[in-house]
């Protein structure tokens, strides 16, 4: 093949087969673990790097299309990558980069076999989210999602000597195939029984199906899709499986495997179902907003760092969900700019996720390195020891919290302006339940500017908590190759925070895409992102960001100049209280109390609370799920009632059998 | 923007304005708190004082205070001018104000507080984290609120530009939006509550178990607390602004007037001496909540906000 022929698809078929024979060398590098973390997974991320670039590439160009001859009968595998593919290319690509890198060296101290098998599921894990994504019909994308499902299974349950890991990988498996099945359910109705060839995607478009079997496909593909994000009521999962994987893995999932579901509820919403109906956008807004202020409120009291993160993760699927229902709801009314609004608003969101919820899942990876512990009310004042990660994650926290300048604040921005010029839809209900709606975006919002200070908080400030088996004293900063992953991801945030107007420009290619309309910019310059006109409202982080620097240097120069400078150290004021020990300060159960108690009804609580006179005094706290008591429980003791039924037929006995297959026999000669 | 260099010194005029008479608002609230609690009162020049006082002094940092608590007070300090900056309080279309509109404004707040409380446990006292436990309960049940009182007054005007919504309600003679009645009525609560005022916090309380703005900044000495306090009353300016702006913005010149600046200026003091007058009162009338009962304020002034909106959908105006 001429070198100047190559496509941006062959390309990422390149990527997917290097990244698989990368999984395949490091299992045949076993003995030497080393090699593997030096340059496996520092070439699996230039590797991403690579497809980062070539997705941006195909993001403006024409949809290329590749069909390999292999795959079952009458159905050859189809690829093809087109503008949604290629921006959640993008996002796999930019978050997988420094997630590698810091796997290099976080994997660091692991045994040879153990990181071998590793490095092959972890790589496999890539490439089938790859795959996904280029997957053009129904075959090779179920084989592509469940490599997927797999692969994380395996990544997950990496320690699976301990039982409780071992249990969160079942979860894991289970709900993910449970809307699996709803998804292959979703591309048979799309289908709707044309033969097999018509499972290809391009097939599904040129199907005209009636409102009420789209409305089961789009229901269907929402539960399916739903299970892998962490919708309501599919999340339980979710806190259990990321706090049992190994922390890059944790940032893969939580930061880009989720997308993978968003990118299926648009494909198959938007491009493989011909019409929309609006009540599908009032459901996925509604059910988003259940699942942010859900999401949060349990963020909020937590006491494990990476359940906290996994419980921040349902939320931000829940706004990537509000931001889809209400791009469904304009579309449906025919206001198509409003919806490419909405549209870039989740993607931007999607994409800013994958960064800052990366970095935030490694860092505590590099916590819990350092410290060997996960539950932050043992931690404490780490800023001291550990200053590369603590300056890093103050990055992601406040870009999490939706602040300016950073990306957080722009995708919140965007949403919330989708959501104020939602007036003028023709349903009248919709248009007024609609604005209220942004009030619980608000509120789930605020929330989690409250969950990160306790986050970050708790984790680096303060006095250490000392705790006899593990002295945090010897805590150290994360190494080289842990520094540039979580620095690339850092930079992700901030470049997104200052450079909205770009991102938005790239994200157009999606919207029109998907909806025939783009949103362009109509701010005069690069530097104001200004979505419908200028007079409506404009944002300029650049000139923010700039403006803010330069009042602050004033100040301190001034300061300096008209006063002086002088500092000494002194113990702690308090108040004048003079035997202030760490053990003092809020844990995180205690930052987490009034959550607790203005949401009562919401949470299981569970406390076991010392006497005031208890010399070792010891504290334990749980708040609990209770979808997890009310749902699933009975949905659990319901399966095994009906399995016990069935196991009155089974005795294990062949004679039994045969005397089951006899009387079949003559009940179907009977009766046919 | 038609004249870019005068937006420029219009600009800077009022960076100077606010900095410089924010204490003088704050200084007037205490007076007159102290009139009505039949005090005599320290003036109100008593902030700049204080100020002096504590520039002067030598900064006394805690042993285990890290970067962060030391840069905090310029953080915020720098947060609060800017967002009083840009609010159009004399003249509208000013060069800043098309960098943040409402929302954004919302956020600068938010960054603000966002520091101050992880500031105020870096020190790793008790009380520190308590007054950051606190401030995030109120500030994340005020912002929902605060962000539908905004909505409305967008909706009204179909912008979030603060510049387009002053230009919006001045033009009209003082027609009254009742959806605005809602909102005002709310933003006062919401001001209460963000600026540590009572019935939510108090400013002038040390008392360990009520306090929460105080809580925070109680390591704070010398320069850094005499930012803090200049940002607070900073924050106090421009929440007052903000009201002014939404709901009395009769008199708001446009960029390059030279011959209505001083009325203007005269026309902003005389609403801020009225609402600072005002908020004393309100003050002196209420005792302070205890604070589990500050989600109920707070989520009535929700639903009033909430209401606006709704009678604004309902009314179309």
């Amino acid at each position: 093949m001429d070198i100047f022929s190559i496509l941006p698809i062959d390309v990422v078929g390149g990527v997917i087969l290097l990244w698989i024979v990368l999984g395949l060398l490091g299992l045949a590098l076993q003995r030497s673990p080393h090699l593997i973390c030096r340059f496996l997974f520092p070439a699996g991320a230039s590797i991403s790097f690579v497809l980062t670039l070539t997705a941006l590439w195909a993001l403006n160009a024409t949809p290329d299309i590749a069909v390999l001859p292999l795959g079952l009968p009458d159905l050859p595998l189809h690829l093809r990558l087109d503008a949604l593919a290629a921006f959640f290319l993008i996002l796999l690509g930019g978050a997988s980069f420094g997630v590698s890198l810091f796997a290099a060296g976080y994997f660091k101290t692991m045994q040879g076999r153990v990181l071998g098998l590793l490095c092959l599921e972890y790589h496999l894990f890539l490439a089938s989210m790859a795959l996904v994504l280029i997957a053009d019909d129904a075959y090779m994308f179920m084989v592509a999602w469940e490599t997927m499902a797999l692969s994380s299974y395996f990544l997950v349950t990496t320690d699976h000597a301990i039982p409780d890991i071992r249990r969160a990988g079942f979860l894991y498996l289970l709900i993910a195939h449970v809307g699996a099945m709803a998804i292959l359910l979703s591309f048979g109705v799309m289908q709707a029984g044309h033969g097999i060839a018509a499972y290809t995607f391009n097939a599904m478009r040129q199907v005209h199906l009636s409102t009420f079997w789209s409305s089961i496909a789009f229901l269907l593909a929402l539960a399916g899709f739903g299970a892998k994000a962490g919708v309501l009521p599919m999340h339980v999962w979710l806190p259990e499986a990321h706090p049992a994987a190994p922390s890059p893995v944790s940032a893969l999932m939580s930061g880009v495997m989720l997308k993978m579901a968003i990118y299926g509820i648009l494909r198959v919403t938007f491009d493989l179902l011909g019409t929309q109906l609006w009540w599908w956008g009032v459901l996925a807004l509604g059910l988003g907003l259940l699942t942010a202020v859900f999401g949060v409120m349990f963020a909020a009291v937590q006491g494990d760092m990476k359940r906290l993160l996994a419980y921040s993760s349902i939320e931000n699927i829940g706004l990537l969900l509000v931001g889809i229902g209400l791009t469904l709801i304009f579309h449906v009314y025919g206001k198509d700019t409003l919806a490419a609004l909405s549209l870039t608003a989740a993607l931007y969101h999607s994409l800013n996720h994958a960064f800052f919820k990366s970095l935030l899942f490694i860092g505590t990876g590099s916590i819990l390195h350092a410290t060997g512990e996960r539950n932050m009310g043992q931690l404490g004042g780490l800023i001291h020891s550990m200053p590369w990660v603590s300056v890093l994650m103050l990055v992601g926290v406040l870009a999490i919290s939706g602040l300016p300048p950073l990306n957080g604040f722009v995708s919140e921005w965007l949403l919330l302006q989708a959501f104020l010029l939602s007036p003028g839809l023709p349903n009248s209900y919709v248009n007024m339940l609609v604005p209220v709606a942004a009030g619980g975006v608000a509120l789930a919002a605020a929330l989690s500017a409250y969950v990160m200070v306790k986050f970050y908080g708790v984790i680096f400030l303060g006095l250490r908590r000392e705790n006899e088996a593990r002295p945090m004293k010897h805590a150290h900063d994360a190494g080289p190759w842990e520094r540039t992953g979580m620095l690339w991801l850092a930079a992700g945030c901030v470049v997104l925070g200052l450079m909205p107007v770009f991102v938005v420009q790239q994200i157009d290619a999606v919207s029109q895409m998907l909806l025939g309309a783009r949103l362009g910019n109509s701010g005069t310059n690069w530097m104001f992102l200004a979505p419908v006109d200028t007079h409506r409202a404009s944002y300029g982080p650049l000139y923010f960001l700039v403006a803010v620097a330069g009042v602050m240097l004033l100040t301190v120069l001034l300061v300096r100049r008209m006063y002086h400078s002088r500092t000494r150290r002194g113990p702690a004021w308090d108040c004048g209280f003079p035997a202030q020990t760490a053990r003092m300060q809020d844990t995180a159960e205690g930052f987490g109390q009034p959550i607790r108690r203005i949401f009562e009804p919401f949470f299981n609580i569970e406390n076991e609370l010392p006497t005031p006179f208890d010399t070792h005094p010891k504290y334990h706290g749980m708040s609990e799920d209770k979808l997890w008591y009310l749902l699933y429980l009975p949905l659990k003791s319901l399966t095994e009632k009906l399995s016990g039924w069935v196991s009155l037929l089974q005795h294990g006995r062949i004679h039994l059998y045969l005397t089951y297959t006899f009387v079949t026999l003559i009940v179907l000669l009977v009766f046919v | 923007m038609r004249n870019p260099e005068l937006a420029i010194i219009f600009q800077l005029t009022q960076l100077l304005l606010v900095v410089l008479a924010a204490p003088l608002l704050t200084g007037w609230v205490s007076q007159c708190k102290a009139w009505l609690q039949n005090r005599t009162g320290a003036g109100v020049l008593q902030p700049y004082r204080v100020l002096h006082k504590l520039f002067h002094k030598d900064a006394v940092i805690a042993d285990n205070a890290s970067w962060l608590f030391r840069i905090t007070p310029y953080i915020v300090f720098g947060c609060m001018w800017l967002a009083a900056a840009i609010i159009p309080i004399i003249a509208v279309d000013l060069p800043f104000s098309r960098a943040a509109d409402v929302i954004a404004l919302v956020g600068v707040f938010a960054l603000a507080r966002m520091f101050i409380a992880l500031a105020a446990m870096d020190i790793g006292t008790s009380f520190g984290s308590m007054g950051a436990r606190r401030e995030m309960l109120v500030s994340f049940l005020a912002e929902p609120a605060l962000l539908m009182v905004l909505f409305t007054a967008s909706l009204i005007s179909h912008s979030t530009q603060l510049t387009h919504i002053v230009e919006t309600f001045a033009q009209h003679q003082f027609i009254l939006y009742p959806s605005l009645a809602f909102a005002s009525v709310a933003f006062v609560m919401i001001l209460l509550a963000e600026n540590a005022r009572i019935p939510v916090d108090n400013p002038s309380t040390h008392l360990e178990l009520t306090m929460i703005h105080e809580a925070m900044i109680l390591e704070y000495s010398a320069r850094h607390l005499a930012l803090i306090e200049w940002a607070t009353s900073l924050k106090l300016f421009a929440y007052m602004s903000i009201g002014i702006a939404l709901f009395l913005p009769h008199g708001i010149i446009s960029v390059g007037n030279w011959a209505g600046l001083p009325l203007a200026i005269g026309l902003l003091f005389g609403k801020l001496l009225l609402a600072g007058a005002g908020l004393a009162l309100l003050e002196a009338m209420m005792a302070k909540l205890r604070i589990f009962r500050a989600p109920e304020f707070l989520g009535t002034a929700f639903l009033l906000a909430v209401l606006g909106l709704l009678i604004h959908f309902l009314l179309g105006v």
